[in-house]
């Protein structure tokens, strides 16, 4: 279970202060897939990289299963079992996707292991593997990887920022596929997905809408989606895909 | 011949990953003095008598066989010059190992100078890895400064790779390769330096022939308050293509330059320069965190990639 208390965060530039998580307040159950939704500038990333240690925030508190996080790392995180997927995957110039995986699950894999999350994630692992994580792959195949990272990781809280984004209509179907599997795979694993893609909203146990930094609105599937469909906080996929 | 002792079995371990006499031909030097020679009916090997050095010769045709000629120094307060003169004949294929370690616990300067020159005839394809390395926690300064000479004729390739990652107090390397028509060079250079070492590594490669290209990638990190001055040429005489790529990452008070020049005396000449000099990207360590590394953790695994 997640549970933010109070959370705020904000950036000091020059002259003023910008508030980008406003007194936010929200439990994650240990077996939901939650979808965070909301107009873009809202503050759904920032969140997801609050969750992630990636940022700290400016007041408030974290806890996952009843620990205060609040003040650990990033790597502190990782290994209570935060896993996180970037919204812009980054490239490493030679580090292989082999090399990746290993790091990411945390021991040696085999060749069979590490192409098997690629399989997961729709990459035909001969043709991947020994690839270098660098500029020499597309955005797309990068993402695919990201993902892949997060699956190597028995992680019991996976955070995924966009995970769309990027991606082709072919990856895209994958894409809820391997949400759909994560989910069953483990009943106690919890899954956030910042996403405004409908498809992906379709499949949430919970929907959370955010916008201008606090929590807009939040409730189960049934209840959210008719309130925004049509709206910025769920599109359909032949819209924002790219 | 002398018998080896357990730091120049290291030395040689780490320069050229024996962990036995190698197969086919090899000259090891310890200290100055032979330590192990072996000549195959393909390659020989003779020592200079004008000079110290040796002079290894492959016949016309040879295929698959290699030729191992690491150096360790171990005894403090040794500087030598050696030339190493290779004879390749026309049509091999053929792998060659060099590389230099030294352990230095003296308090005396340790320098090998190694003037390796290259004869390759054509259409011959070489593959060469010379690595150097230094250990040992003397006063005395470890040194090496490499000479590498190539000389191509028609239709040769050559692929070097130079690795000196660890313990080299000071450096300067110098490359120089003549091509002649379809000639190739490939070279993968690789250097990290660390607390006050400095470090010179110049190439200058010229593109004599029609079709003749080169590749020169270096990449390189300098730690802590170490210096590098990266120096890389390619002068286009024919129709031919030259890329030079100078990556470096660099760290704490490290230091450096990156001089890339290119020379177009033809029309013809294709020739590129790519460099970049930079921090470890925040993002990639913020990375490597969220899978559960340490950031020092992390900053090892990025530049051991880097390096690899």
């Amino acid at each position: 279970m997640l549970e933010l208390k109070n959370v705020s965060f904000s950036v000091q530039n020059e002259s003023d202060k910008t508030e980008i998580i406003r007194d936010l307040s929200l439990k994650i159950a240990a077996d939901r897939f939650t979808v965070i939704t909301g107009p873009n500038g809202g503050g759904k990333s920032t969140l997801a990289r609050l969750i992630a240690g990636i940022e700290r925030p400016t007041a408030g508190r974290i806890y996952l299963n009843g620990e205060d996080i609040t003040e650990l790392g990033i790597t502190e995180r990782a290994k209570l079992g935060i896993g996180f997927a970037f919204q812009q995957p980054v490239r490493f110039k030679g580090l292989s996707v082999h090399d990746l995986l290993k790091l990411a699950a945390g021991k040696d894999l085999s060749v069979t292991e590490a192409c098997g999350y690629l399989s997961e994630v729709g990459l035909c692992a001969r043709d991947y593997i020994d690839r270098e994580v660098n500029a020499s792959l597309s955005g797309g195949e990068l993402k695919r990887i990201e993902i892949a990272t997060v699956l190597a990781r028995k992680v019991s809280l996976a955070v995924f920022d966009e995970p769309e984004a990027g991606i082709d209509l072919w990856s895209f179907q994958n894409l809820i596929r391997i949400f759909e599997k994560m989910r069953s795979a483990d009943k106690n694993r919890s899954i956030i997905v910042i996403s405004h893609q409908e498809r992906i909203l379709n499949i949430a146990d919970e929907i959370i809408v955010i916008a201008d930094g606090r929590i807009q609105n939040q409730g189960k599937k049934e209840t959210i989606m008719p309130q925004i469909t049509g709206t910025d906080s769920a599109v359909n996929p032949c819209h924002k895909v790219m | 011949m002398k018998k080896m002792d357990e730091i120049q079995k290291r030395l040689f371990r780490e320069i050229a990953d024996l962990h036995e006499l190698p197969v086919g031909a090899y000259n090891l030097r310890a200290n100055s003095a032979l330590a192990g020679r072996q000549t195959t009916p393909n390659i020989d090997i003779q020592s200079k008598t004008d000079k110290s050095g040796i002079d290894i010769t492959i016949k016309p045709g040879t295929k698959r066989e290699s030729v191992h000629i690491p150096v360790v120094l171990s005894e403090s307060g040794i500087t030598e010059t050696v030339y190493n003169d290779f004879y390749v004949g026309d049509d091999c294929d053929v792998l060659i190992v060099a590389g230099c370690g030294i352990d230095n616990c003296g308090t005396q300067d340790s320098e090998h100078d190694g003037i390796h020159r290259f004869f390759i005839g054509k259409n011959s394809k070489i593959k060469y890895v010379e690595k150097h390395y230094g250990s040992g926690d003397g006063d005395g300064k470890r040194i090496l400064n490499p000479v590498t000479e190539v000389y191509m004729e028609e239709g040769s390739t050559m692929e070097m790779e130079m690795v000196q990652i660890k313990g080299v107090d000071s450096t300067e390397r110098t490359t120089v390769a003549e091509l002649k028509e379809n000639a190739k060079l490939i070279v993968r250079e690789r250097l990290m330096t660390h607390g006050q070492q400095t470090a010179g590594s110049a190439y200058k490669i010229e593109l004599n022939g029609d079709g003749s290209s080169a590749d020169v990638v270096s990449r390189s990190v300098a730690r802590e308050r170490s210096y590098q001055k990266l120096d890389l040429c390619i002068i286009g005489n024919a129709e031919c293509s030259g890329h030079t790529e100078c990556d470096s990452i660099i760290m704490d008070e490290g230091r450096i330059l990156a001089v890339p020049s290119l020379e177009a005396n033809s029309t013809e000449a294709m020739l590129v320069h790519e460099a970049a000099i930079g921090k470890i990207a925040g993002d990639q360590l913020i990375k490597l965190m969220t899978l559960g590394l340490t950031e020092q953790e992390a900053e090892e695994q990025i530049i051991n990639g880097f390096l690899k």
